[in-house]
């Protein structure tokens, strides 16, 4: 990504989660597109008030999961029957109830290595480097006890001195530049 | 449940419910991460962690001391022979699994059921999970005699052109195992990774601010994160359920699609799994008693978490009789002379001490004791009954291995076994080496999850605009 210069967004912390989700549900009614919420712990409310309905880690699961099984089995199918055939006590070749336990494991084992490194994968992680650690109140706040909800520059509506005007009005904690 | 032995008074029991709070109460979002992080950030290690630390060194030690002699000599150092061929090794490695069940049960099936009081556990069991999986892993590996050839197990295609065969249990349970590490240790480093993000930003040294940096890959609580998170998390959950069922399934088809009595019987797949359950919680206790007293964690692992571990082990105690009861029934019912010969030899033959020492340990003091509220939620003996059924379920194993084999059907070819110091020697140093794995945990990782832990207080609870706005 090309080093970007300026203000990344306005950020203001609140003492409650029910706080940020008002504010955050207001910025939305207002147009306010690009906006998150930063929480110590996961706030469903929060998400839902700024428009995040669905995401696509169940997709990527089910398709891990697939992929996983298919594998197995047809490397089972391969190993048995035609690279390497053993012939016990006249039994078919192709003894596709016994494949089954391996192929149920690696379904199992794709569909939850999609499903962990796919979410990191779809957040951007990881990522040795984000503007909003520049805050200074970030850091001892958004993994602690405090709750975030940034304004981002990049929204079109984004104006410094009508934007901090703006998320005065849901009385924070603070407001704080962040700069790239 | 019977609410008159509570005291109304107890600032421990809820007044809504009349049960055991989970956490105690007056904890804030601040509090109970400064009480978590500050276990691990402290530059004080506990002079008892060191005390514990080097008896359990010793103890790997001494598996390393083992594992060496056993690889210049073979496993003929072991009791191993003829007709009990196969011995400790397989003992151990399916006690050890059965141990990990309990993690993955709570961290995973719990997590489903929606059963709140799962969070300050839930990652420590996981830890133990993985590292009873890790001890596990390590007897199928030796046991082969070879394990410098233990790759020939993977389906990997090398000069030889030879390929597993798939058809055989043992295979079966390669990829059952393997797949129950790896899952295993993604779900639990998941899981951890926001709070990597807290050690991170508590960090006071450079040193630690870097580690814990690395390992949260950068993670900054943003909502879509978390959505994305929870999503991953419940789905891992949801996979990791069929899988500890499974695990223990295909283990037990190592000795029930063999067509040998004592070991062929059907219901060997679900008692295996609810046997492991069993001991599973019994190793959580064993933990979880010492560390909340040692680290001061009684309001956050409280009586109410050791309460509902005593009534989880009662439930999967009588699954575990029923199955015992079952393999005498079908002894009698079968009409099989040599089904029959083999249970009688269980009981009354010259190991019958081992099936007699199973039934007190697994079946007579925990199950006629544990239905007290009294007794469940007095830790001394609940410290007391988790050993005793950690040592019942190792003695299960070894009736089902042993006395299965050392009497087969030809009396000439009768025998005995009896373990030898090397036998002795690496089953304690994986105890040692268990030790060390999970004291290294406690020191290095936050053992509760912090993110968890915030989501059930009642602070977390939001209020709907129409009262706030009311109140103002």
């Amino acid at each position: 990504m090309p080093a970007r210069e300026g203000v990344y967004g306005l950020l203001a912390e609140f003492e409650t989660p029910g706080d940020l989700v008002r504010a955050a549900q207001q910025a939305r009614q207002d147009g306010r597109r690009r906006r998150d919420c930063y929480t110590p712990y996961p706030v469903e409310e929060a998400a839902e008030a700024i428009g995040f309905h669905r995401n696509k880690v169940p997709l990527l699961t089910l398709i891990g999961g697939l992929m996983g099984g298919t594998a197995m089995f047809l490397l089972q199918v391969w190993v048995s029957v035609l690279a390497y055939p053993l012939n016990i006590a006249g039994r078919p070749m192709y003894s596709w109830p016994a494949f089954i336990v391996p192929t149920y494991e690696w379904t199992i084992l794709w569909a939850g290595l999609s499903a962990a490194f796919g979410m990191l994968a779809l957040n951007g992680l990881p990522a040795l480097y984000h503007p909003l650690f520049n805050a200074p109140n970030f850091r001892d706040g958004a993994t602690t006890d405090k709750f975030f909800l940034c304004l981002e520059a990049l929204d079109p509506k984004f104006d410094r001195a009508e934007t901090k005007a703006y998320l005065e009005k849901f009385k924070p904690n603070s407001i704080v530049e962040v700069e790239y | 449940m019977a609410t008159k032995e509570v005291k109304p008074a107890d600032h421990w029991v809820d007044p809504a419910t009349g049960e055991y709070r989970v956490i105690a109460p007056g904890q804030t979002f601040r509090s109970i991460t400064e009480k978590i992080v500050r276990i691990v950030l402290t530059p004080h290690t506990p002079m008892g962690w060191f005390a514990l630390f080097t008896v359990a060194g010793g103890g790997a030690t001494m598996l390393m001391v083992a594992l060496t002699w056993l690889f210049l000599k073979g496993v003929g150092i072991w009791a191993i022979t003829q007709p009990v061929a196969w011995g400790f090794a397989i003992i151990n490695f399916v006690w050890w699994i059965g141990i990990g069940h309990a993690g993955t049960l709570i961290s995973a099936i719990l997590l489903l059921f929606k059963q709140g009081w799962r969070n300050s556990i839930s990652r420590f069991a996981e830890a133990m999970t993985i590292f009873a999986v890790a001890c596990a892993g390590l007897f199928p590996v030796i046991h082969v005699g070879r394990p410098w050839l233990g790759y020939w197990l993977l389906p990997l295609p090398f000069t030889m052109n030879v390929w597993p065969q798939f058809r055989s249990p043992l295979m079966w349970d390669v990829f059952a195992v393997s797949t129950y590490a790896t899952i295993s240790v993604v779900f639990w480093y998941i899981g951890m990774v926001p709070d990597f993000g807290t050690m991170r930003d508590r960090a006071q040294s450079r040193f630690a601010q870097y580690f814990y940096g690395l390992l949260s890959v950068g993670w900054r609580g943003s909502v879509r994160h978390w959505m994305r998170y929870e999503t991953a998390s419940l789905l891992l959950a949801g996979l990791a359920t069929p899988l500890v069922l499974s695990v223990h399934t295909v283990i037990s088809f190592d000795f029930a699609v063999a067509v040998l009595p004592g070991w062929h019987t059907t219901i060997f797949p679900p008692y295996f799994v609810a046997g492991a359950i069993y001991s599973g919680f019994a190793m959580v206790l064993t933990l979880a008693i010492p560390l909340r007293k040692f680290y001061h964690l009684e309001s956050l692992v409280t009586e109410r978490h050791i309460d509902n571990m005593g009534k989880v082990m009662l439930v999967t105690g009588f699954i575990v009789a029923y199955g015992y009861g079952m393999e005498a029934f079908m002894a009698w019912y079968s009409a099989d002379h040599w089904e029959a010969f083999a249970f009688w030899n269980r009981a009354f033959g010259p190991m019958g001490w081992s099936y007699w020492t199973l039934i007190a340990c697994n079946l007579v003091i925990p199950l006629t004791t544990l239905w007290s509220r009294k007794l469940r939620t007095n830790i001394a003996y609940m410290f007391f009954i988790s050993i005793v059924v950690n040592t019942g379920m190792w003695f299960e194993r070894f009736v089902i291995v042993v006395t299965s084999l050392y009497r087969d059907f030809l009396p000439s070819s009768w025998g005995t076994y009896r373990a030898t110091k090397w036998d002795y020697a690496t089953f304690v140093g994986t105890l040692g080496f268990f030790t060390v794995l999970f004291l290294l945990f406690v020191r290095f990782l936050p053992m509760i999850p912090m993110n968890e832990i915030r989501m059930i207080l009642p602070q977390a609870k939001i209020k709907p605009k129409a009262t706030v706005e009311a109140g103002d």
